[in-house]
Order: C-alpha cells, then sequence, then structure tokens
C-alpha cells in the first residue's frame, strides 16, 4: 500500500519527468476516462502504443513498471476468468459440464484486462516521475478553483504532504514497538486469528499516544514558525507550464476523438 | 544595551484549578546577549518560552517583545517573525518533505517573495554546513543534521531572537557541538539574541547571564560566575554542577584554596597549573 505514493519515486533526467505534474495529472485523468471508450482492437492498440511511446519516453527501465504491475496481476487474472465465463454469445469455442466459453466472452475479457493493465501503467508510470512533493502541489493548485466554494484545498495538500512525511518515520516507530512488544514475550506471528489481533491492540495503543504527541507538537512547531493558512503564503515551488506540457494535452484530446470515431 | 524582551509579573496555568506553571515571573533579556535558563524538569522553562511568542497566552502580566504585547493578536505574526523557536525533538519540528523545503516553510510562511527565499535557503544551509543534504528527505538524516535543518529554517527568518528549548539535548556531544557553535557564531558576529534553555550546566557557564527557575519562579539572575558562587542554593533545588565548580569545591574542603574560582574545566586546568607559581 505504501508503495503506491512513497518510495516509488525514480528521480531520473526524461521527458516525462520534466512535465508539469498538472499536465500529468490531467492526463492520467483523462486517460482512466477515455480507457473505458474503447471497445474494439483498433482502440485498444491505440492505448497500448500510448502507453509504450510514454514508457520509452520516461527512460525508465521496464521492470520498474513491471514491479508496478506484479501485484495486480491476480486482479487481472481473476476478471479474465470471470469475463471468460461469465459472457455469453457468439461462437461456442469450449464447453465442459456446466462451462461453456464463447468468443465473444474470450475477446471480452481480454479487452478488460487490457484495460486494467493500461491504466495500472499509466497511473504507476505517474508516481515513477513525480515527485509525492510535485504530486500535491499540481493537486492543490488545480483544485484551486474549488476554494471558492469554501474548499478546504490548502489544508488538504498540506495535510497529504505531512502525511507522507511521516509514513517512514511512523513506520520506524511501529518497528520499535513490534520489536519491545516481542521482547517481552508477545507473539504477532503464530497462533490463532484472535490470538494474534490481541498480540496487536498493545502494538497499536502506544503508536497512536506518540502519534498524537507528535501532532501535537508539530502544530505548535508549526505555529511558531508562522504557519498560519494560505493567506499571504508565498511557495518555494514554482509550477511552470511549458508548450510540452500543452502538446501531452493536445495527444489526448486527439486521442479522445479518435476513440470515438473508432468505436462506430 | 536595550532590552528585547521584557516580561513583568507574568503568571501561568495549564488548567484552570491547577497550581500555577509560571508564578509571578519578572525578567529580561537584552538585545545581542546569550541568555542561559536552567531549572530542573517540570519548573517551567518551556511554558515560559512558549509565553515568549505567544504560543500560549499570560493568565495575569504583559510579556513584550520588541515593542509588540503578545496579546495584541494583530502583532502576533511580527513577533513570531522576530522570535525563533527550535524545538527539543528533532522528529516533530520537520515539516518538508525535504531538507528544502522544511527550510523554507517559516518563509513560505511569513511571505517572502520566492527570489529572495531562494538565496536566503542557500545561505542558511550553507551556515549549517547542510547545503550538501539539500534534496534529502528527513528520515534518511541523523538527528544532529534535523536539528541544524530547524535552526536553518529559524535562521533564513533572520530573527532577532532564538529561543533553544533543549534544542541539543537529543543530540550526541559532536552534534550539540555543531549547533552551538553555529549559534555562538550568529550572537558574535550578527548581534543574535540567543535564549537557551538548557540541562547542561557547561553550555550554561558559557552564557552572558543566567537564569535558575524552580516551580515556576525565577529564583536567581546574573553572570555565571555570580550563579555558581551559591552551590548549595543549586544544590537545594535539585540541580547539578558543572564539573569545573565541583572539582574546585572538593579541592577546597581538602585545604586546596585558589585565588579565583573557575567556571570551565579549561579554566580550572589553568588555576591549578598556576596555583604554586609565584611571580
Ligand atoms: N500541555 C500541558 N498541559 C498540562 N500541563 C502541562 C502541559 N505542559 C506542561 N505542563 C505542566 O507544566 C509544568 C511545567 O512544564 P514545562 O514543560 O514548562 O517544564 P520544563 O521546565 O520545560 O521541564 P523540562 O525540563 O522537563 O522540559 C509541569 O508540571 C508539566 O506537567
Ligand atoms: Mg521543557
Amino acid at each position: 500500500m505504501f508503495n503506491l505514493v512513497i518510495g516509488q519515486y525514480v528521480p531520473m533526467e526524461s521527458l516525462v519527468h520534466r512535465l508539469d505534474p498538472r499536465s500529468k495529472l490531467i492526463s492520467m485523468f483523462l486517460f482512466v476516462i477515455i480507457v473505458f471508450l474503447a471497445n474494439n482492437w483498433l482502440s485498444y492498440g491505440l492505448l497500448i502504443l500510448f502507453c509504450l511511446a510514454s514508457i520509452t519516453a520516461s527512460k525508465l527501465p521496464f521492470q520498474f513498471i513491471y514491479r508496478g504491475l506484479r501485484s495486480v496481476f491476480f486482479i487481472v487474472f481473476l476478471t479474465f476468468i470471470l469475463n471468460l465465463f461469465f459472457t455469453n454469445g457468439g461462437l461456442l469455442l469450449f464447453s465442459w459440464g456446466w462451462l461453456h466459453i464463447y468468443l465473444n466472452g474470450l475477446i471480452q475479457s481480454i479487452f478488460i484486462s487490457f484495460r486494467i493493465l493500461v491504466i495500472i501503467v499509466i497511473t504507476t508510470l505517474l508516481t515513477l516521475t513525480t515527485s509525492p512533493i510535485e504530486i500535491t502541489d499540481g493537486l492543490e493548485s488545480l483544485l484551486h478553483p474549488l476554494k471558492r466554494i469554501k474548499l478546504p484545498v490548502h489544508e488538504f495538500a498540506l495535510m497529504m504532504s505531512i502525511s507522507l512525511r511521516f509514513i517512514p518515520t511512523l513506520l520506524e516507530e511501529t518497528e520499535k514497538i513490534i520489536k519491545a512488544q516481542a521482547a517481552r514475550g508477545s507473539d504477532f506471528t503464530t497462533g490463532s486469528i484472535k490470538s494474534r489481533f490481541k498480540a496487536v491492540v498493545p502494538l497499536l495503543v502506544p503508536l497512536f499516544v506518540s502519534a498524537f504527541k507528535r501532532a501535537e507538537e508539530l502544530a505548535m512547531a508549526m505555529e511558531a514558525r508562522g504557519y498560519h493558512g494560505d493567506e499571504g503564503r508565498t511557495k518555494l515551488h514554482r509550477l511552470v507550464w511549458n508548450n510540452r506540457d500543452t502538446v501531452l494535452l493536445l495527444i489526448l484530446a486527439i486521442m479522445t476523438i479518435a476513440l470515438i470515431l473508432f468505436r462506430y | 544595551m536595550p532590552n528585547i524582551i521584557d516580561v513583568s509579573d507574568l503568571s501561568y496555568r495549564y488548567q484552570e484549578a491547577g497550581s500555577r506553571v509560571l508564578d509571578h515571573v519578572t525578567l529580561s533579556v537584552k538585545q545581542g546577549e546569550w541568555l542561559a535558563i536552567i531549572g530542573h524538569n517540570g519548573s517551567g522553562k518551556s511554558t515560559l518560552a512558549k509565553c515568549l511568542n505567544g504560543l500560549i497566552q499570560p493568565e495575569q502580566g504583559n510579556v513584550v517583545v520588541s515593542g509588540y504585547n503578545t496579546k495584541d493578536e494583530s502583532a502576533i505574526w511580527k513577533i513570531r517573525r522576530r522570535v525563533g523557536m527550535v524545538f527539543q525533538n528533532p522528529d516533530n519540528q520537520f515539516v518538508g518533505a525535504t531538507v528544502r523545503d522544511d527550510v523554507a516553510f517559516g518563509m513560505e510562511n511569513h511571505g517572502v517573495a520566492r527570489e529572495e527565499m531562494l538565496q536566503r535557503l542557500d545561505e542558511a544551509l550553507k551556515l549549517v554546513k547542510m547545503e550538501a543534504y539539500a534534496d534529502q528527505e528527513p528520515h534518511r538524516l541523523s538527528g544532529g543534521q534535523k536539528q541544524r535543518v530547524a535552526l536553518a529554517g529559524i535562521v533564513a527568518l533572520q530573527p532577532l531572537i532564538v529561543i533553544l528549548d533543549e534544542a541539543t539535548s537529543m543530540l550526541d556531544p559532536e552534534g550539540r557541538r555543531d549547533v552551538l557553535e553555529t549559534m555562538k557564531l550568529l550572537n558574535k558576529q550578527r548581534g543574535l539574541t540567543v535564549l537557551s534553555i538548557t540541562h547542561d550546566l557547561d553550555e550554561a557557564v558559557h552564557a552572558d547571564r543566567l537564569i535558575v527557575m524552580n516551580e515556576g519562579k525565577v529564583i536567581r539572575q546574573g553572570t555565571p560566575a555570580e550563579i555558581f558562587q551559591h552551590a548549595e542554593l543549586l544544590e537545594e533545588i535539585g540541580l547539578d554542577l558543572p564539573f569545573a565548580v565541583k572539582m574546585e569545591r572538593l579541592l577546597r574542603q581538602r585545604g586546596l584554596e585558589m585565588t579565583e574560582r573557575p567556571l570551565t574545566q579549561e579554566g580550572l586546568v589553568n588555576a591549578l597549573w598556576t596555583l604554586r607559581s609565584t611571580m
């Protein structure tokens, strides 16, 4: 789970790395939506082509992408099987007892698997090429208009970046507490589910107590350093929208039109 | 030198029904001085520090920082810009995702323009010798390095006063020396006022002035030499003595009278080797 957000980013020099986080975020959301427009080989071909082109432009070794995919293979496999057996219509390819596989089912399950795979590839690519700070900055800037309807966008972004910053600290602390409890004879790895669950409680309580204490101290330190919301605040990070970002959005727009045309 | 902080008749308690954590405290801090506050655990030192930049409001009395009263809500951000504070736990004051982000945090809050921010950022990092770590994440830094980053974040704000609330207590001797050396440099070269809350008496003897707190009261103020003359009083309230002072006392009990009373190890050595030399 943590791997999804942090420790993923691979700092490198590439076209994709240099893109503005906002254009990457918009493209990703757009991509995830237009994937659902695809319904034939041509449109899926286009999506896969886009993925391959993005990976190449990111200069990331393919194994990084593969690592991100590995954890979802099971889900892809499961949806593949379910679609395979439960979609009817078309030529009957195979039949054994109550199991029937139709041609439509096979095509459908291949399409759906591709759909999941390209979505995962693109989102993984985003987290691999964009640092968490860039992502939060990008989100804050994109959601900025929502401030007008009194949504705490800045606070949300700050919360997100502080959480990201504290994940390693809290993981370290958890490890320490686990060791401390294990030294006192507590056992998390064997026994019934109930007894394991019971062993987790003395782990969570000190963890929460210390997290609250940290939160209080951090809030005080932030106030001492003059934090008072985003009023009159300047920013160290400046997002710069370049031509390449506009081009990326254009490519996505063209892809959207193409996918709509391919549909019919 | 004019006073930069004036605390008059300050009282504070955390709970309505609780006892006073600060009890009619009156003191002042002069511009450019290095003031150390000592006192045992729970004597109210941190509470006093939090009153000085308006993190908490006095129940009674006034705190005036370079002309602004902390009760004046419109001045609170001006006060916080003038009073920088480094806390004890290096982990719980690191806000940014990287060293650069953390040093910039205070400047962002105070609306420092970006160009200037970048310049001050580099300067501050250089000052604490952390420029090589600018893009590091906090969990890859040692406690001492984090504390130096915290210091850089404060220095970048160009405050008039820096309060160190046991800022070096979690550091090893080397980390402690690094932080203190940096502070001394700023104190001497830029006339920065330093208020250091500490349990390290060997650090306190280097201060220009010393304040001793006990149970929410200021019970003594003076130069380190004056304070440590009355060793009995300090021992009475449960404080330890600097090594040199202890040594000198033991020697005196053995009948070895020195002409002066050394406070530091170096002073002790000098006093000892000149003891029998008659010139
Ligand atoms: N947030 C709080 N809520 C309630 N009581 C508090 C709080 N913080 C401190 N106290 C109490 O106030 C008293 C003074 O605490 P303070 O932290 O000022 O002492 P200190 O001199 O800084 O001690 P130390 O040397 O341990 O840091 C203590 O008795 C403490 O229990
Ligand atoms: Mg304290």
